[in-house]
Parts: structure tokens; sequence; C-alpha cells
């Protein structure tokens, strides 16, 4: 789960991590409030969506007065940000970060993630701050210091002082340094983090650190003893169908495509979108009815793949083991029974009861195109689409 | 033969009194594997079926010499649920939970390390030795006893290549469903040097996807250490970067992982890469016969 800069800022602060002074504002009555909070120096005005690239779309303003915070807040708050992530529709913003504008002396990268190979976290920093650490990663590796956290003995001042003087730092920024990378590594520990991310860390003028941008992805999986981390989700943030799917647990991403597929299992659903592409068409979106769907499962997945108004043949695609492919056809029929149909549905089924439920789908007296085998069935589908 | 799990397998299912624990302990026992054993605190002196129920592993394994452990317990309590068949002294655990926060999992890996304990998973379909023995959620039917050993990082997927080689009539050694996670035990380079050291396993079907280098690691360890033939189908190849694609562990991150690199550091190791998932029986057979 993505979070705000705002809220991720708000975590970093509980844990000693120094972020600029300022707050967050849904109307320019609250920016002008506190920005006067701030005084009459440099403001800067941040519109707070789930992408990068902010600066650039224009959703990042200077000023030098409260009255200014107000004036371009009126602007933000409601524009449509287009930025490198967010796709060419980009994102409505609804809310503003207000700033105290630093004095900034040099930007700093650090961050925390999962380590996947090595089974533990990794602590990372550069002096190469305020671009993508990515970006520092692939054309100059050097300038990437990584410390690894074993678990049990946790995170050690040596760690921190490896870093600190790993980048150069002088003595007196190392220990001020120390205490950011302890605040970070404790919030990415305690509340179950798959990411947390300052970058850029700036050194201000006065010579102090300052978290300036800050960014943090939730482990879904350890949302469950987090109640107040699961309440910051922004479903404004998200695709309306996504939403919709994730009441049901179902695993739905929406892509450009024209075939809609729907698949037990996220391996066999994402091997699925794979063979329409080699097929020759363009899948519409990536849903999983999980390994062990039921029929409940089935008709909403359906019912959600319907609502894209792009999806111009539909595609199911399921292996039936454990749960029953006679099951599974019922689940569809009703589906499609329920929901008006009138394009094109292929279905492949395998596995458990595959005679009985393909005889299902054949007397159902509705219109499906009943194939045998992946293969086969992706080609119906772009037969299908020709025939259009 | 097979790796990992035989006839001798002697089997305790933490959290047999659940009901996904009772339904799939039952599947196994019809499949022929010896369940030997059951776990659920507060229940010991219990029965299911006839399997005796403990209120500790270590209490199990001292009363029936069980070896091995399939774990079907909440996501909450199912890291403590593998810390402690490995403390019990358990050699495979086989953990099928989907939803294991994935700090715990840093702990138990490094718990493990200390330990001569191999984790399968978590959320695995499991492993299963087709004939022989069964610990896991896949249906067993559609296995036949051979020469081919598999390693996953998907289940139905898994399901849809067995049956394609089921159908030609090519069996299986053994197949193994390493986990969809970010955080997994046993991983494809410590799968690929079992099955190398199988006699009876001849070649190996790798089937990964995008996310995280376990693909790229086991690209150089094909290189120097496999000889068997090895085929690989990945999958993902149009998933975008950036989105977690139902699988936790399933993820382009950072432009990292995608199925592209994947496929390409595999073909430079020597693997016969599959880019259509319904071709991976077919393209096995020439691969077969050339030996």
């Amino acid at each position: 789960m993505k979070i705000h800069e705002y809220q991720a800022k708000e975590i970093l602060k509980s844990y000693g991590v120094p972020v600029p002074k300022g707050g967050v504002a849904e109307t320019p009555e609250e920016a002008l409030k506190i920005a006067e909070g701030i005084g009459e120096k440099r403001i800067v005005v941040k519109a707070q969506i789930h992408a990068g690239g902010r600066g650039k779309g224009g959703g990042v303003k200077i000023v030098n007065h409260p009255k200014d915070a107000e004036k371009v807040t009126k602007e933000i708050i409601g524009m449509t940000l287009v930025t490198h992530q967010t796709g060419p529709s980009g994102r409505l913003v609804r809310k503003v970060l207000i700033e105290e504008g630093m004095e900034i002396q040099e930007e700093l990268y650090l961050g925390v993630v999962i380590d996947r190979s090595k089974a533990c976290p990794v602590i990372m920093a550069s002096r190469e701050g305020g671009v993508e650490i990515e970006k520092v990663a692939a054309e100059s590796p050097e300038k990437i210091i990584k410390e690894w956290v074993e678990p049990s003995a946790g995170l050690r001042a040596f760690h921190a002082n490896k870093i600190g003087y790993g980048l150069g730092l002088e003595p007196a920024q190392v220990g001020k340094m120390r205490n950011v990378i302890f605040g970070l590594y404790k919030a990415f520990c305690e509340k179950d983090c798959l990411l947390a991310e300052i970058n850029p860390l700036v050194l201000t003028q006065g010579g102090e650190f300052m978290a300036l941008d800050a960014k943090m992805n939730l482990d879904d999986n350890g949302l469950f003893r987090h109640k107040e981390i699961a309440a910051l989700r922004d479903l404004n943030e998200e695709a309306p169908l996504e939403v919709e799917a994730s009441k049901y647990n179902l695993n739905y991403i929406k892509l450009d495509g024209n075939v809609g597929c729907m698949v037990n299992g996220a391996g066999l659903a994402m091997a699925t979108m794979d063979i329409i592409k080699v097929a020759g068409a363009e899948p519409a979106n990536f849903l999983d009815v999980g390994g062990g769907a039921t029929v409940e499962m089935v008709k909403n997945g359906f019912k959600i793949l319907m609502s894209d108004p792009g999806v111009k043949v539909v595609f199911i695609n399921i292996f039936g083991g454990i749960l029953r492919c006679d099951t599974l056809a019922k689940g569809v029929t009703e589906a499609v029974r329920e929901v008006k149909v009138n394009i094109p549905i292929v279905v492949r089924l395998e596995g458990t009861n595959v005679e009985e439920g393909r005889r299902i789908l054949n007397e159902s007296g509705l219109n499906f195109t009943v194939a045998i085998g992946m293969k086969d069935g992706a080609e119906k589908v772009v037969e299908a689409l020709r025939r259009q | 033969m097979s790796i990992l799990v035989d006839e001798n397998t002697r089997v305790v299912v933490q959290g047999i009194t659940g009901n996904e624990g009772m339904f799939h302990t039952r599947q196994m026992v019809e499949y022929g594997t010896k369940v030997v054993a059951g776990v659920t605190p507060g229940k010991g002196g219990q029965s299911i079926d006839g399997i005796p129920v403990f209120n500790s592993v270590s209490e199990a394994v001292k009363n029936t010499k069980a070896n091995a452990s399939a774990i079907f317990v909440p996501p909450a309590f199912a890291g403590d649920a593998i810390l402690e068949a490995a403390e019990a002294g358990i050699s495979t655990i086989v953990c099928l939970t989907e939803g294991i926060p994935t700090l715990d999992m840093v702990v138990v890996r490094q718990y493990l390390k200390g330990t001569d304990a191999k984790l399968i998973g978590p959320n695995t379909p499991g492993i299963i030795s087709p004939g022989k023995c069964k610990i896991g959620v896949m249906a067993g039917y559609i296995h036949k006893p051979g020469t081919i050993g598999i390693i996953s990082r998907s289940g139905t997927l898994t399901y849809e290549v067995v049956d394609q080689l089921t159908k030609k009539g090519i069996g299986q050694s053994t197949c193994v469903g390493i986990g969809g996670d970010q955080i997994i035990g046993l991983n494809f380079v410590d799968l690929l040097a079992y099955f190398e050291k199988d006699p009876r396993t001849d070649a190996v079907i790798m089937i990964g996807e995008i996310g995280g280098t376990a693909e790229e690691e086991a690209a150089q360890f094909i290189e120097r250490y496999v000889h068997k033939p090895v085929l690989a189908f990945i999958a993902g190849l149009t998933a975008p970067p950036g989105r977690r694609m139902g699988h936790a562990g399933a993820i382009i991150a950072g432009g990292k992982g995608t199925a592209k690199e994947k496929m390409e550091a595999l073909s430079q190791a020597g693997v016969r890469v599959v880019r259509n998932p319904a071709l991976v029986g077919e393209e096995i057979v020439p691969i077969l016969t050339k030996r």
C-alpha cells in the first residue's frame, strides 16, 4: 500500500526524523492558515498524489508570502497532474502540503528496502540525492553505500557510522545523520514497510539534516497489525474498478488492451496475458479470482471485468484442481445471465470434472466459444476480435 | 527417484483442526501421503480420522517420528509455526499460508540458517513426488510418476504445465512450488542442485515470473553447475511496472525484475526459454529424445 508524502512525513517525524514545518490543506483557506503559521518567508506548496515527478508536472510551487500560498493552492487543488508516473490521464489533486522552504546546501539520498536475495533489510545512502536512485544505481553504483541489517542484532551504531563516514561526512554531521538513519529504520520495521525513502534528505545551510520528501510503501500482509496505517489508504488514488475488486478479495489490474481476462491463480493469469499477446492481441486487464475461486468470486470478477468499456472479447481461462470445473461453469453461466453480455466469450476449462463443466457451458443456451487448451483459447480470442 | 519427499516421508499437519487443514489432510491421505500426526495447541489428545493431534510439533515428533510438516495456519501465526517446526527438528517444512508479513519471514529465514530445516514456501501449492507423497493443495491426479523435475513460483500455472506433460505421457519426479512471496525458503538455485544430483531426474522445468532476481541467480548457477537440460517459462512479459501481479513477490520495482531480463539471463546460460506457456509440454519432447 502506498501513502502520501505528508503521511509519510508525519510518521517519520514521530520517529525523530526532522521534517520541514508545515501541514496538509484541502482548501485555500486551510493553506493560508498553515502558511501564516510559517510566516513571511519562502513557502513551498506541493500537490499530494501517489506519484513522483510532481515538480516537473507543475504540482510544486514556491512562493514568498502566505497570501501567495493561498493563491497557488487554489490553482493546484482540482488540477489534473500529469507526470511520468501517472500515465497520460493524470491524477486529480485533492490535497496540498504547505511547508517552510529550506536553504539547501546539499541533497542526499537515504532509503531502506527489503533485499529479497539476502532476506533482510538493506539501508542505502548516497550523496547523489534528489534524482531517482535507480538511475544512480545504473549509472554510478559506486556512489551508493549499502548496509545490510541482520534482524536479530538489529541496526547498530556501526552501521550508521559506516554510512556517514562512507559518504565522506564531517564527524558532527555523522552524529546527526545517525539519528535520521535510526529513525527511518525503526519506522520501516515497526510499520511493516517494504520501502521507506527520504529523497532528497537535505543538508541545510544551517548544517541540519531534513527530510524534504518522503515515500513509504507498506506491506499489505502486515496491515492487519497496523489499524492506524490501514486507515491512511486513499481510495481516490486507486482506479475505481480496482477498489471495487479489492472489496471481493479479487486481484484486478486495469490495462490498455481489449481482451478481458478472468483466470484463477496469479501465475496463470500473467501467462494468459502473455499468450494473448503472443497470439496477436492485447489484454485489457489482469484478473486473478484465486487458485481456489468460488462461484461468487467468479461472478463478481466477471462483472468487474465487464465494466471496462474497452473490453471487446472475454477470455476465461480456468484450471480447476481441488476446485471443480462444473462448479466454475455454473458460476460463469450465472454471471453471464446476470450481466447482459453482447460480446464473444471464449472459455477454456481444464482439470477436475472438465467434461461436466463443458457440458454445462454447451447446454446453457448462452453464446460461449469453448476452447480446448490455452493456445486454442488465445487463437479463438484473436479470431473473435477479427470478426468484429 | 525424487527429491525431498517420498514414500518414507512422515508428515505432521500444523493447523489440522482448521477447515483448510482438515480438508487437505484428507486429500493428502487419499493420495497416499503418510500423515502421522496433527498439531493444534489446546487440542492435544483428539484425533482426526484416526490421526493423533498434539499440542506441539516436538510432542508430535517424539511420538510419531514425523520428519516433514505441512503448515495450514493463519498468516499472523504462520511464521511462528515455521520456527516451531524447525526447532522440533523437522527437516522439510512446507508452508502453504498466503499473506505472512514480509518482516516475519526475515526473522524466520535468519533462524533457519542455524538449522538443517528446509523450508518450502510460504504461499505455495506445496510439493509432490507423484505416486509417493503429496504435501500441499495441488490436485494429485493430474500428475504422473516420471523423470521431469519442476520448480515453480506459481500454483495453477504449474498445474497447467503438469497437465500438458502428463497428457503427453511424460511423468514428473518431483514438482516443487517455491512460493509467490518476496521472501521464501528454498529457491531455484537450491532445488536445481537437488535435481542435478537426483539420478532419476532427466530434465528440469523452471516456471518463473516477474520480480526479484531468483531467475537470474538460477541462470548463473546453471551455467556453472547444472548439466541436465533446463527449460524455462517466465510469466509476466506483459505485466506493467510497479504493480503487484497477485503474488506479493510479482512486481517490477525500479525497472528491475522484468520477464525480459530473466529470459535473456536464462537463454545466455543455455536454458531453453519458451515464450508460449501452452507449448512447454511440446518443447520438452525434443530435449528428452536428444539425451
